[in-house]
């Protein structure tokens, strides 16, 4: 993958939730972990010292458990909440820096939001509510309906403009909040557990939509989830939080290969590995003379691979880049021992 | 013994003169300021007697047709629509009309200023907490002071008339518009809400376009609820020169008139009525949205 660059960079980001957060940094910088600061000075250490880079065109997954801060993390791009301390960046730009006017062009224009919950205005209907953020930004409404009228069919949502929200299944509902935030034609899409209240089935469609989406619009997209298997399979990059601190941050690859500690190897424990390591994460240098056999794509995963290492002369196969070049070789032994979590 | 069994009261010379130097004060407060007063309510008193003798002078088919016209378009109900013109024409048939007509005036002047002044109160008690701790113990001694209290300041400073009889209404009729309005803002979803702010809306887009919308069911009971308390100060607001049906309310409790008091006292309970279902069925369609339909 080239060196994308970077579209949100978040430097040393601080939050502390409570009547007096200025004072209740100095404990936090004297090392008070998250519990004693609650315990002793009724202040909540909501992100500490989250610094993070965020690549243009890319999808990056913040993963953690329950309370562990991805929402406040994520409203903080758009400063829905103010940080304590630390910087945000957008397109080398200074957010926090931004008066009123500048950081509602920025909410208006540059980035939209899909909600857990969904956060549809009950009393629009479909095509009212995908085009409120157009509405907002001033577009005349023919324009808008027009528009609007678009991306509920690109959401496979024709025939139920004239619905309201109620109406609809949660599935449904959804679609509509993905609408709406494409619409704007934002460059950054922050979507918080956006597919967590749905059914599984649902979910892993609403996931395809996504994808689909993504692969020709290449929007820059901030992804919350708290399910490993969902951040395996739509992100570039993922980011571990817990208790406010960011764990880890790496592909997937890296996340379940090499999780920074105990908690994250509880995350990827439950993991079906064969689907999501692929070779180029295992693959070995050629040593002496290269294997023969027809060299396997590095995007190939353990599954597909171990099937054709079981039939391959000497269990041994060259593994191929994304231009086709010979970059090193795999061995049956190899694949097998990947496939294991490092605490099994 | 005698400390607990006599309350130790402020002396009786010293009260009368509390009780003197508070009158004198307020006479003098309104000597100097009823005219100023009084022009500052003057156009409110043009347009009451405008309302009113556009009511009087309109012939009453019209009226009739008007009335049921109201009805129809605010509860889509035949049996609500027939039933508030056959009252109308029971009113009208009975001697009431001219009285009917003079309340009607006063009540709808007293809701829409109580509308025009409660729904920009309520939106800023919503806004802020340090807003509503202040104006929330006001409206409570507005709604549990005895009437009576309040018309003798209104009284004192503009005299008897339509102006301090629609005052001391709305007194009294205000609180509940001002109390749901900003109630049905503070209940408005808050992920709702900062979905719009996560759009980039204004206060202004998040006022009128969320946040009002979504509190209008509230702010409609309690338009609901204003007219109703209107109507209940009908009686007491003749008492200081207010012409309608609680004037011969009145002359039937001085003469013992049972059949006048009683018809009248009728009227006030059918007005009530008609504009209790109408209102309620309207606010009730205002948020048919939230009902799933089929699917
Ligand atoms: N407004 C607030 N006031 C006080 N504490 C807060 C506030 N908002 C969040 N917190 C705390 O900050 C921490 C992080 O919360 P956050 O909502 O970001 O977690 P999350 O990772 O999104 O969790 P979930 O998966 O449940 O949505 C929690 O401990 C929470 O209690
Ligand atoms: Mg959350």
């Amino acid at each position: 993958m080239s060196e994308a660059e970077t579209k949100i960079k978040i430097r040393n980001l601080y939050k502390v939730f409570g009547s007096n957060p200025k004072r209740a940094m100095k404990h936090v910088h004297g090392g008070l972990t998250k519990a004693e600061l609650l315990e002793k000075h009724k202040h909540v250490l909501g992100l500490k010292d989250i610094t993070l880079d965020i690549k243009a065109r890319e999808l990056q997954v913040i993963m953690g458990l329950s309370g562990s801060g991805k929402s406040t993390l994520i409203r903080h791009f758009n400063r829905l909440i103010e940080p304590t301390e630390g910087s945000i960046e957008i397109d080398g730009d200074d957010v926090m820096a931004y008066g009123e006017k500048r950081l509602r062009d920025l909410r208006r224009f540059k980035m939209s939001m899909v909600f857990q919950r969904f956060g549809l205005l009950p009393h629009r209907t479909v095509q009212e509510n995908v085009s409120y953020g157009l509405e907002i930004q001033g577009v005349d409404q023919d324009e808008a309906s027009k528009r609007a009228a678009h991306w509920i069919d690109r959401v496979g949502l024709s025939g139920f403009e004239a619905n309201y929200p109620v109406q609809l299944s949660g599935g449904m509902q959804q679609r509509v909040g993905l609408a709406r935030a494409l619409a704007t034609d934002a460059e950054i899409l922050l979507m918080d557990e956006a597919f967590s209240a749905l059914d599984p089935l649902i979910r892993t469609d609403m996931q395809s939509i996504l994808l689909e989406l993504q692969e020709e619009l290449h929007k820059t997209i901030v992804f919350i989830t708290h399910d490993l298997d969902e951040a395996l399979r739509i992100g570039d990059n993922i980011a571990i939080l817990r208790d406010g601190e960011l764990v880890q941050s790496g592909d997937g690859q890296d996340i379940v290969l090499h999780p920074a500690d105990d908690y994250i190897a509880d995350f990827t424990k439950e993991i079906n590995r064969a689907k999501v390591v692929r070779l180029r994460a295992i693959a070995q240098p050629i040593s002496g003379e290269a294997p023969t056999g027809e060299p396997m794509p590095d995007s190939t995963v353990l599954e597909v691979a171990l099937q054709k290492l079981t039939e391959a002369e000497g269990h041994i196969l060259p593994v191929s880049n994304k231009a086709g070049q010979v970059t090193g070789q795999v061995h049956l032994a190899d694949a097998v021992a990947a496939l294991q979590s490092p605490h099994a | 013994m005698e400390f607990l069994t006599e309350f130790p009261e402020m002396g009786r010379r010293d009260l009368s003169q509390l009780r003197q130097g508070i009158d004198e004060g307020f006479k003098t407060f309104s000597r100097t300021y009823g005219e100023q007063l009084e022009a500052f309510f003057s156009p409110l008193l043009k347009f009451m007697v405008w309302f009113e003798k556009l009511l009087l002078a309109a012939p009453w088919p019209i009226i009739i047709l008007i009335i049921g016209a109201l009805a129809w378009a605010g509860s889509r109900s035949w049996k609500v629509t027939t039933g508030g013109v056959l009252a109308f024409l029971a009113i009208g048939y009975f001697g009431m009309w001219e009285d009917t007509m003079a309340t009607l005036a006063i009540i709808s002047v007293a809701t829409i200023l109580c509308i025009a002044l409660g729904i920009p109160i309520g939106i800023m008690m919503a806004r802020s907490d340090r807003m509503q701790a202040l104006i929330t113990p006001i409206l409570d001694v507005m709604q549990t002071i005895p009437s009576f209290v309040y018309l003798i300041p209104v009284v004192m400073l503009l005299g008897i008339g339509k102006v301090p009889g629609l005052i001391a209404v709305c007194i009294y009729a205000i609180p509940p518009i001002v109390r749901l309005t900003n109630l049905g803002i503070r209940l408005v979803d808050r992920e709702v809400l900062e979905a719009a702010e996560a759009f980039g809306a204004s206060h202004r887009q998040k006022l009128f376009g969320v946040q009002i919308p979504l509190a209008l069911p509230n702010i409609f009971a309690g338009v609901n609820q204003t007219i109703m308390m209107a109507l209940s100060m009908v009686v007491i607001a003749s008492m200081i020169g207010v012409k309608g049906l609680g004037v011969p309310v009145l002359r039937a409790i001085s003469n013992q008139y049972l059949a006048l008091g009683l018809m009248n006292g009728l009227a006030i309970v059918a007005l009530a009525i008609i504009f209790d279902r109408v209102s309620q069925s309207y606010g009730k369609r205002l948020q048919s949205y939230r009902e799933s339909g089929h699917e």
